[in-house]
């Protein structure tokens, strides 16, 4: 029953989070300089008048921040008024697909690596691999995604000829250079959380008892040790999630991909005010629900945090 | 009495020798001299090549760039559009691509000759579109980065420390309350506020600057103030109390310098990642506005045309990623030295 109320918290926490980015989102775009019509300076004012009437803009905030909860409430998230006028709701869910596609593929790239690179890491403590691996790690950390990508768009693209350079047209050949661009940074930060979970882990007694057995080195890392340090991972997928959202904007652009992060982009350059809330709200309600998704999994895997969350 | 008994009773003084007045401290003497954390820190990072070397590179980078400020090569915004979209030419180098040719359809053709660029004007860098001299720009650009690192971990050290010692120090109802605060703040994601705070101020230092100031404190709060519930509950807090030392008197004087090892390390974290959403969201073309040079808006002005003239891509990429390794490499150093639970 305690972890029914641990649950229940959460998502009382969820809501008041995503509450209070819906109303600073609302307060922010009343306040900002410009105007959310396409040439401003060509409208009379009598026509102002009538387009501020029709979308609703001549009402007095308090009056709009209601309509626009309750519109919240109902999934309405505006019109978009530079995009073709057409329902916000419907341009991202159009969009949504291959940003997703793109964020899944790089999470399970970038994770899988890290895992792989990591545990090498820890297996040969110290040796010369180790010191490969972890230089590697923070370079990958280092080089930012956009530069990663540019140099990938050269040699792959533009020098060998192997893959298309942008666009989303190709199937999942053009997927690839965009994924590995996005992937490298959740793998460096895989890599280098694993290396420390899997050092202690190996220097554990069942280890040793494996290590007794005649176990191979191999096999002792990667089934003994391995499900043992992965537990922690789970907790830097909420981090890793923001890594790729960011990434996302900048590598969507390069590669020119319809997906969210473009157009989130495109519509922060034109004050498309409709778009750039949904847009916000959209990734805050992914960060939470992932936030969220995290500390229930943590809590049915490791009954320990679940006792301790009771507790306070 | 015997004779035996009295030669026991009677020690002959030349038995005896004066006792030596410092023996004890001779004998509570350390054989080595006691080393203060930071020299202890210091000792440990001085083991780790990849940290110094880390270490003296972004010595040198700030030197430049301070230096930078007097002594320009040229002004970084003046523009010269008949010597355009020169090649990098440094006197004395005869490699292709820094000696003033560049590639034009697969030939190697001068272009200094074809700008007529008069005879001893080098531009080191090259120049982009506008005749603008890329030394000067990338050396104002590596300040601007800078800058906006220092203080976005000025902000950070400032709010993050004061929020987490009021939070672990109070403890009760003040944590509970800071903490809830705290965890509905963290709910929202850095970008999103990064990117309403330059939608609200006009983009440039100041904006990028108290976007990060306001995302970025959260880490350093909570890790001060799980530190500082640790150390409430030592002895030699417990001793200032009693003798009736002021609250504020022991977190300057007892807390923070304990708190040191964790404050340099996390700070040393914020930096890079300070520079590189700079860099980011000029690149993306929401951070910085022209004609002011940033890492980011090099960057973006270099990627539009990096086939063509790679230089003004790559030269201030490497920059980048130089200022970008050394700092991480530098902070992983520092974690290792001044980490406790480092410490074999």
């Amino acid at each position: 029953m305690t972890f029914f109320k641990f649950i229940l918290k959460r998502l009382a926490f969820m809501l008041a989070t995503l509450f209070l980015i819906s109303t600073i989102t609302f307060l922010l775009m009343n306040f900002l300089p410009g105007s959310p019509y396409q040439n401003e300076e060509k409208l009379t004012p009598v026509q102002r008048q009538m387009m501020n009437e029709k979308y609703g803009l001549d009402k007095p905030a308090g009056e709009r921040y209601l309509i626009y909860l309750s519109g919240l409430a109902k999934g309405d998230l505006g019109i978009s008024l530079q995009f073709g006028n057409q329902p916000v709701s419907k341009l991202l869910s159009s969009r949504i697909g291959p940003s997703i596609q793109l964020g899944l593929q790089a999470m399970l790239l970038g994770t899988v690596a890290g895992i792989i690179l990591g545990t090498i890491s820890a297996m040969y403590q110290n040796s010369f691999i180790d010191t490969f691996a972890s230089l590697s790690a923070i370079i990958g950390r280092s080089i930012p995604n956009f530069i990663f990508a540019v140099l990938l768009q050269l040699v792959f693209a533009v020098s060998l000829k192997w893959l298309p350079i942008a666009l989303w047209d190709d199937g999942f050949r053009s997927t690839i250079l965009p994924t590995l661009a996005l992937a490298i940074a959740p793998m460096a930060d895989a890599a280098r959380f694993i290396r420390t979970e899997m050092i202690e882990v190996l220097n554990s007694d069942y280890a040793e008892l494996a290590k007794a057995k005649g176990q191979s080195k191999v096999r002792i890392a990667f089934v003994h040790g391995l499900r043992n340090a992965l537990i922690p991972l789970i907790t830097i997928i909420g981090p890793m999630t923001v890594g790729l959202m960011t990434g996302s904007l900048v590598v969507e652009n390069i590669f020119a991909i319809p997906g969210i992060g473009e157009q989130f982009v495109k519509s922060i350059v034109t004050n498309d005010y409709a778009t750039i809330m949904s847009v916000t709200l959209l990734y805050s309600v992914l960060l939470v629900v992932i936030i969220l998704i995290v500390d229930i999994l943590y809590g049915l895997i490791d009954p320990r945090i679940r006792l301790a969350g009771a507790k306070q | 009495m015997s004779e035996a008994k009295r030669s026991v009773l009677h020690i002959p003084d030349a038995y005896f020798e004066p006792a030596d007045s410092n023996l004890l401290a001779k004998q509570e003497r350390t054989a080595r001299p006691s080393i203060s954390f930071y020299q202890d820190g210091w000792r440990r990072l001085k083991k780790n090549k990849a940290a110094v070397i880390s270490l003296y590179i972004l010595i040198v980078i700030v030197f430049i760039a301070v230096a930078s400020i007097w002594f320009t090569p040229r002004d970084p915004n003046l523009q010269h559009v008949p010597h355009a979209n020169l090649p990098p030419l440094i006197p004395g180098m005869d490699i292709n691509g820094w000696n003033g040719y560049a590639k034009v359809a697969d030939k190697w053709v001068n272009k200094y000759e074809q700008a007529q660029v008069p005879e001893g004007v080098y531009y080191y860098f090259g120049t982009d579109a506008f005749g603008r001299d890329l030394l000067s720009r990338i050396l104002a650009g590596t300040r601007v980065s800078l800058l906006i690192a220092v203080l976005a971990a000025l902000f950070d050290l400032l709010i993050g420390i004061a929020y987490g010692l009021i939070s672990g120090w109070k403890g009760g109802k003040t944590d509970i309350f800071m903490q809830r605060i705290l965890e509905i703040i963290a709910g929202v994601p850095t970008l999103v506020v990064v990117i309403l705070m330059l939608l609200i101020f006009k983009p440039g230092i100041v904006s990028i600057v108290v976007a990060l100031a306001l995302t970025g404190w959260l880490t350093m709060a909570r890790v001060v103030r799980a530190q500082t519930l640790k150390l409430k509950e030592q002895e030699y807090i417990l001793a200032a109390r009693t003798l009736g030392v002021s609250s504020w008197n022991i977190a300057i004087k007892h807390l923070i310098p304990n708190l040191s090892g964790i404050i340099i390390i996390q700070t040393m974290f914020t930096i890079p990642s300070a520079i590189f959403f700079e860099a980011f969201l000029s690149f993306i073309g929401i951070g910085m506005r022209a004609p002011d040079a940033s890492l980011g808006t090099l960057l973006n002005e270099g990627y539009k045309t990096f086939r063509f003239l790679p230089h003004l891509m790559w030269l201030p990429a490497a920059v980048l990623c130089l200022i970008m390794i050394s700092f991480n490499l530098l902070a992983d150093g520092l974690r290792d030295a001044f980490d406790p639970k480092m410490k074999n």
